[in-house]
């Protein structure tokens, strides 16, 4: 015999059941035949020997009822009805299958049914649009490569590498006529220094040369005021050649020709002053770091140089 | 008593034990659980050096702190003898003067780097000949002027944001689009009929851009990157005011292979052929063991041998991931190179671009 108020006496409020899951506010049921979800005495599949629930298979919805002529047969005790796939017409299947049935149960299944269908269209929907594809990262190849992007930062010492390439471009002449910087005041300047620590032979050369230069050449004023800091610069650079420049001047000592020496000289030194910039003379600071350390520098330079003078 | 101390006291080849050795020499030859131990220490007590046979290594010791002692000794010797070295070596260079030989060039990765077969030669015909035709032989020959789509994935965030309206700023003739779910495979027929050449669609993960989609319009190639390190402008240290609308020169640095080239003329198209000089304003993309990175600077020549440059705009790093054949298709694409991470980064100094 079935006594269904029994049953839901003791499941439902004195003892344990198993499928029931309580809240603060309220008591959930997790028997997958349940019609609402809730833990009700109208909603319990066990303690109701009448009922019917709706439930879906791979997107096939079905009607599963159980009654009471069937309460001693546990295998067969659900009934399963499948229904159609359209709305208006499983509704009536729903209809005709729970005539004579309890209004509640009724309802509560066309309920269950309505929403199962609504979750089934906004799947099909979501497959068709873009899906977010999750690629997992490997924290070791992350940290990894993290490294090395730092490593090859530093190696790749980005603003002389930017500089070197801008004064090449400026070599080049890419840049056409924006730019009026004479060639020769670069020689000009780089005469006077030789002028200050070479021979005096060589000097007449020099200041012959620089009035013929004067003749034909512009001068800018304000290239002057750079011009300090240019002589320091250029300081610098006769620190980095002492080694090679003193094996040049004794070699051209040697040979007869003063001009000649002077010229190339100056070439040399010219490219030398290019190597060293694109060694990374220049630091990423601006202009006004550059300077001053320019200027300290001199002090130390002019020493060692006369000390080379005074071997060779 | 002496004799069962002896084999405990003897294999602790700890600093402190060295003073006693003198004491159990007579014993240590007896009783020795590790002959390699026996012959460092009797050699030691002769020497008062620690030398090590060739068999010996430290491995070898099961204590974790004799071990560990038995290293940093190990360590040492090795430091001194460099120092000696060194030492050696600079006295000769100062003997010697001006005859010394010139200083070794110190090996770095670059130096190193294995020869890559496919590095291109400038005066190669054939790839004269194919970038003639490439793609890109539209821009270059300059027919088509660049105009860049920039966008984002699914709902952006802030950051992202703010990265994609300051990277248009950088590129002229750029766009931003707020993306609104729309499919990829949707907006480019709709790019292409509006007459964009790029479309750059940055990818945002956890409120923070990380991947990099750069495709060439009328089906052009679509390479696949990823950020990393993004410094937006407010967080740059020393930076000058805001880029102006002038177009920037464009700087692209050891872009040495074949995919190298590919890429850096992907980069290059970006920017409109003809710079404004007048704007002083430079991209660089400087490529690094494979990491390329992306400078925007103004610049301003003091004289013929200096220039200073101010950093503006925004600096990221990006590094290669897919370079695909047409215009963006991630499941029927033809895929010209993909970066297979077991092959090559396998190797510290083999790189690709």
């Amino acid at each position: 015999m079935q006594h269904d108020d029994v049953i839901w006496d003791i499941i439902g409020n004195q003892q344990f059941c198993s499928f029931k899951v309580k809240t603060k506010s309220q008591g959930f049921c997790r028997n997958e035949y349940n019609v609402t979800g809730l833990c009700n005495r109208s909603s319990c599949p066990l303690a109701n020997s009448q009922y019917a629930t709706i439930r879906e298979e791979k997107g096939q919805c079905f009607l599963y009822m159980k009654v009471i002529e069937r309460a001693a047969f546990p295998a067969k005790m659900w009934e399963k009805v499948k229904l159609s796939k359209n709305y208006e017409k499983a509704l009536e299947q729903i209809d005709e299958n729970l005539i004579y049935w309890p209004r509640f149960i009724r309802h509560k299944c066309k309920q269950r049914f309505t929403k199962i269908t609504q979750y089934l269209i906004r799947m099909r929907k979501l497959v068709l649009k873009r899906q977010r594809k999750l690629v997992p990262l490997s924290r070791k190849v992350e940290r990894r490569e993290k490294r090395k992007e730092e490593k090859a930062l530093i190696a790749a010492q980005l603003d002389n590498a930017i500089e070197k390439e801008l004064l090449e471009r400026l070599k080049q002449g890419t840049y056409g006529d924006i730019y009026n910087f004479p060639v020769h005041a670069f020689d000009r300047a780089l005469e006077q220094q030789d002028a200050e620590s070479e021979s005096e032979e060589e000097e007449e050369g020099e200041e012959e040369e620089e009035d013929d230069e004067d003749t034909g050449k512009r001068e800018f004023v304000a290239e002057e005021e750079v011009e300090e800091s240019d002589l320091s610069d250029f300081e610098d650079m006769n620190k980095l050649k002492t080694s090679s420049d003193e094996e040049e001047q004794d070699e051209e000592e040697e040979s007869s020709e003063e001009e000649e020496e002077e010229e190339e000289e100056e070439e040399e030194e010219e490219t030398m002053t290019k190597a060293s910039r694109s060694k990374g003379k220049s630091p990423a600071n601006g202009s006004a770091a550059r300077k001053k350390r320019a200027y300290v520098e001199i002090e130390y330079e002019t020493e060692p140089v006369a000390k080379s003078r005074a071997t060779s | 008593m002496d004799i069962t101390e002896v084999p405990v006291s003897q294999d602790n080849k700890g600093k402190k034990k060295k003073n006693k050795k003198a004491k159990k020499k007579s014993v240590s030859q007896e009783g020795n659980e590790e002959s390699g131990g026996v012959e460092t220490k009797e050699e030691k007590m002769e020497k008062s050096e620690p030398a090590f046979p060739p068999t010996f290594s430290v491995s070898e010791i099961k204590n974790k702190q004799r071990r560990h002692l038995m290293f940093m000794k190990l360590k040492q010797e090795k430091r001194k003898q460099k120092m000696q070295i060194k030492k050696k070596k600079k006295k000769e260079r100062e003997a010697l003067g001006d005859k010394a030989p010139p200083k070794e060039v110190p090996k770095t990765i670059e130096n190193q780097r294995v020869y890559d077969e496919t590095t291109v030669d400038p005066e190669d015909e054939e790839i004269a000949f194919d970038e003639g035709t490439d793609e890109f032989s539209a821009y270059f020959n300059g027919l088509t002027n660049p105009k860049v789509l920039i966008t984002t994935s699914d709902r952006p965030r802030g950051r992202t944001v703010r990265f994609c309206e300051q990277l248009a700023t950088v590129i002229p003739n750029a766009h931003v689009y707020y993306r609104r779910g729309l499919a990829l495979k949707r907006i480019i027929p709709q790019c292409i009929a509006r007459n964009f050449t790029y479309l750059i669609v940055i990818n945002e993960d956890r409120k923070v851009p990380n991947g990099l989609v750069l495709c060439h319009l009328p089906d052009g190639p679509t390479a696949h990157f990823k950020i990393s390190s993004v410094r937006l402008r407010k967080e740059m240290k020393r930076r000058g005011k805001d880029p102006t609308e002038h177009s920037p020169e464009v700087i692209l640095n050891n872009f040495t292979t074949r995919l190298g080239h590919s890429i850096g003329r992907l980069f290059a198209a970006l920017f409109p052929q003809d710079p404004q000089f007048v704007g002083r304003q430079v991209a660089t993309f400087h490529n690094q063991r494979d990491f390329v990175f992306f400078r925007f600077h103004r610049y301003i020549f003091k004289n013929e041998k200096k220039v200073g440059i101010q950093e503006l705009g925004p600096r990221f790093t990006l590094k290669l991931r897919s370079l695909q054949k047409g215009t963006f298709d991630s499941k029927f694409g033809e895929y010209e190179w993909v970066l297979k991470r077991h092959e090559m980064d396998a190797c510290r100094r083999k790189f690709q671009l």
